[in-house]
């Protein structure tokens, strides 16, 4: 078993419509100066077979 | 014309749809009228819902005019029109329609579309479309993050679609927005295509971009023109309840271009 964890985000140059929120929030914490917020996420998963990984990733997250 | 109006779980509007796909094809017939579909739940009661005019009796068209098609099906025999009507399909997991894309379902839309039958997605229905590749783009977070649920204006684009043939291009339409990931996105090269193909078949209208989609679009069409995929809600607009009825040329629209070339 191989264990493995996919990150997932909008592509550098696509508005993160979320990453921007939260860094618009930042302030208000009292954090200032801290840019380039960008928000994703994780799947954790196991597979019998390392190359099923690529596979599965280019068909449910392609990165064309 | 005859509808099938896909459901999975998570869907939300696929009553809305059925009912419109309804009085759509009774238009047709002999004039919109005050008739309204049955409110009974289709789960626990019939398999199907029935037509019924506003006295309550049964209209005189036929019932079936359309059925669900739950998400497990691959059957599309004798329908001559698919919705993929919006909501949550699948609870949105991974990706709005990511999972949609794999159900049995969406296979025969595939084909169906393929073959020329007309594909309406509306909302989760765009996004599905979009992930299934039927549709060019993708649906990102509305550029506000807030999930938005008002009246707004679109205006008809000329391309050459059975879903605008009840549209001039360039006309105004009124029909509800409401989505939270619906800012239209595609590279710029693809963005290019899709303009220079004119299969851009609705744009918000002027200063009305709820959120954010690129050069204001609302709605796209596959290269043949057969299918398109809407942000806002067309179905949502078909009784002169909720304000406008503007929903309707869009769903006649396929009947009106089969109807024009004697199909």
């Amino acid at each position: 078993m191989i264990s493995a964890r996919v990150l997932i985000r909008p592509k550098e140059g696509i508005l993160d419509a979320q990453g921007k929120a939260v860094e618009g929030a930042l302030p208000a914490l009292g954090f200032d100066g801290i840019e380039h917020v960008r928000v994703g996420r994780i799947v954790e998963l196991r597979a019998a077979d390392d190359s099923q990984l690529e596979q599965l990733c280019e068909k449910c997250w392609p990165t064309r | 014309m005859i509808w099938g109006v896909l459901q999975f779980p998570g869907s939300c509007d696929e009553r809305d749809a059925l009912h419109a796909c309804g009085v759509a094809s009774l238009a047709g017939a002999g004039g919109v009228g005050d008739i309204s579909f049955s409110t009974r739940n289709v789960a626990e009661d019939a398999p199907h819902p029935t037509i019924q005019d506003a006295g309550g009796g049964f209209a005189a068209a036929p019932p079936e005019r359309a059925r669900l098609v739950w998400h497990e099906e691959t059957d599309l025999s004798g329908l001559d029109g698919i919705v993929v009507p919006g909501g949550f399909s699948y609870g949105d997991y991974l990706r709005a329609g990511a999972i949609a894309r794999f159900s049995p379902a969406m296979g025969a839309v595939a084909e169906f579309a393929a073959d020329g039958g007309p594909v309406l997605g509306i909302c989760n229905g765009f996004q599905v479309l979009c992930e299934s590749g039927l549709l060019p783009g993708a649906l990102l977070t509305n550029e506000s993050t807030r999930f938005i649920c008002r009246p707004g204006e679109l205006t008809a684009g000329d391309s050459d679609s059975p879903w605008l043939a009840g549209l001039d291009a360039g006309e105004r339409i009124s029909i509800p927005f409401k989505h939270q990931s619906g800012r239209f996105f595609a590279p710029p090269e693809m963005l290019e295509e899709i303009e220079a193909n004119g299969q851009v078949a609705f744009r918000y209208a002027d200063g009305q971009n709820p959120n954010g989609s690129l050069n204001d679009i609302a709605g796209v069409t596959n290269e043949a023109g057969n299918v398109l995929g809407l942000m806002p809600h067309p179905e949502h607009a078909v009784d002169p309840l909720s304000g406008t009825t503007d929903g309707l040329k869009i769903f006649r629209g396929p009947a009106l271009a089969a109807g024009a070339t004697g199909g």
